[in-house]
């Protein structure tokens, strides 16, 4: 059946299958790679994206039932210039990856915690990660990065197109 | 892991789920959050031959207060209920219960009717709903029926519901700031309880301690006779089944209801 979604800020209408979940969509259909596919059982959040605003694990989620949604994946945070947003800068200022597998989704993820919770403590932090498992175990670096990309304001907390949606 | 294939249908209102429902037939199922069904029709243990997505309903999407009662809408989220400001002041321990459902991801797609509806022995809504007591409301062909919650879940992915109905709305009384506790054990901070006990004025709830959500009757009659806390929480797991599996024996289950039983008491109590 016919989908129309907006990935990354791009509207797409594409042909698909209705047992095509949103992480193949991702991956396959638009050619977006950095969504991973780990656990396939809605356990280790690497395939997290936002969907209107609010993290979803992609792997359990129909492409379908998001017709009409706004998608955001890692690919679509950083600028039109290749400025990083504030979560990815952070993770890079903090050294929040190792082998870097469950980074796209711990990035997305985070972003949501912000949303939520502009100013997490640690602790905060370590619970809104909680769906997103890191199997080389960085979880240290990763709540500091978090906690520095908190200091860069709201923009930390949204995905480009809700800013645009808010202009 | 992919679905078998299945026809999609969404809809965007109650008359048009159940005109639907009516269409597919017996093998169609109502997808609400998916986060429980997809992941069981990903193992091929669910095969629908379509599925019919009420997650756009936006008509039951809301916390209200009716009377002496707080209504909630069947698609409206954990996430949702977690923040809502009417359940908050009305019935403080549903959106603290919700808020340790799974993790944020899972949150922000599950839906209250969903976990009420899949009838999960180990979910936490359906705890703190059977301790909170009140209503079900289903809709179907015939038009509308209330089911109390004691007579709801009725064993393992078994409701009083029929598959041509629909969970609409779910009635709890209003508590006000009134004594709650909920006390939930995980390997994780907020996962599936391994067990947990809801403790609201004098009742008690058990996840995972039988084939359903089930009361503890035998605490329950105890506090009712003016035994104290300590003697009544001791008697929690009288009457359960609970199950053995790779995260606890069922001794050891007993022990956590009534472990957690006491807490929860204490906490309403205090
Ligand atoms: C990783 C993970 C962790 C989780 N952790 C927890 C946890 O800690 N505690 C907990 O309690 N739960 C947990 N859950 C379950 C979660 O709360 C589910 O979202 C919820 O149980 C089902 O809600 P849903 O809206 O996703 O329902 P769906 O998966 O869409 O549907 C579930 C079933 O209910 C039926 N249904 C849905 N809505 C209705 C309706 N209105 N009327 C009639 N039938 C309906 C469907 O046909 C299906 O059979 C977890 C899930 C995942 C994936
Ligand atoms: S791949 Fe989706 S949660 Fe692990
Ligand atoms: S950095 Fe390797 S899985 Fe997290």
């Amino acid at each position: 059946m016919k989908v129309s979604i907006t990935v990354n800020g791009e509207q797409r209408t594409d042909e698909v299958e209705p047992r095509l979940l949103l992480a193949h969509y991702l991956r396959e259909t638009c050619g977006l790679r950095a969504t991973n596919v780990g656990c396939d059982t809605t356990s280790c959040g690497a395939c997290t994206v936002v969907v209107d605003g609010l993290s979803v694990k992609s792997c359990t989620v129909l492409a379908v039932a998001t017709d009409g949604s706004q998608v955001t994946t890692l690919e679509g945070l950083a600028g039109p210039d290749g400025e990083l947003h504030p979560m990815q800068a952070a993770f890079r200022a903090e050294h929040g990856l190792q082998c870097g597998f469950c980074t796209p989704g711990m990035v997305m993820a985070a972003i949501g915690v912000l949303a939520d919770n502009p100013d997490p403590t640690d602790r905060e932090v370590r619970e809104g990660l909680e769906g997103n498992l890191c199997r080389c175990t960085g979880y240290h670096n990763i709540v500091r990065a978090v906690r520095t990309a908190a200091q860069a304001g709201p923009a930390a907390g949204q995905v480009p197109q809700a800013q645009e949606v808010e202009a | 892991m992919i679905p078998a294939p299945f026809d999609y249908v969404k809809v965007t209102s109650v008359e048009e789920a159940l005109e639907a429902l009516a269409e597919h037939g017996e093998d169609a199922k109502l997808l609400a959050g998916g986060h429980s069904l997809l992941p069981i029709m990903k193992l091929r243990l669910a095969v629908p031959t379509a599925l019919i997505d009420i997650s756009g309903i936006s008509e039951l999407s809301y916390v209200r207060v009716e009377g002496d009662e707080v209504a909630i809408g069947a698609t409206t989220r954990h996430h949702e209920l977690e923040r809502s400001a009417v359940a908050l002041a009305e019935v403080p321990l549903l959106p603290h219960v919700a808020g340790r459902v799974g993790d944020p991801q899972v949150r922000h797609r599950g839906t209250l009717g969903g976990t009420v509806a899949h009838s999960d022995p180990a979910s936490d809504l359906p705890t703190a709903l059977l301790a909170l007591g009140g209503t079900v409301v289903v809709q179907g062909p015939a038009g509308r029926r209330e089911i109390p919650v004691t007579e709801f879940w009725l064993g393992f992915f078994e409701t009083a519901l029929s598959p041509d109905e629909l969970v609409v709305e779910i009635r709890v009384p209003r508590t006000g700031a009134a004594g709650w506790g909920y006390e939930k054990f995980t390997r994780r901070e907020n996962d599936w309880p391994i067990v947990a006990a809801a403790a609201v004025q004098g009742r008690v709830a058990l996840a995972n301690m039988a084939g359903a959500v089930v009361r503890a009757s035998a605490t329950e009659a105890a506090l009712a006779g003016g035994a104290s806390i300590a003697d009544a929480a001791a008697l929690a797991d009288e009457g359960t089944s609970p199950n053995s599996d790779m995260h606890a024996d069922a001794d050891y289950r007993r022990h956590l209801a009534r472990l957690l039983t006491r807490r929860a008491l204490e906490k309403a109590a205090a």
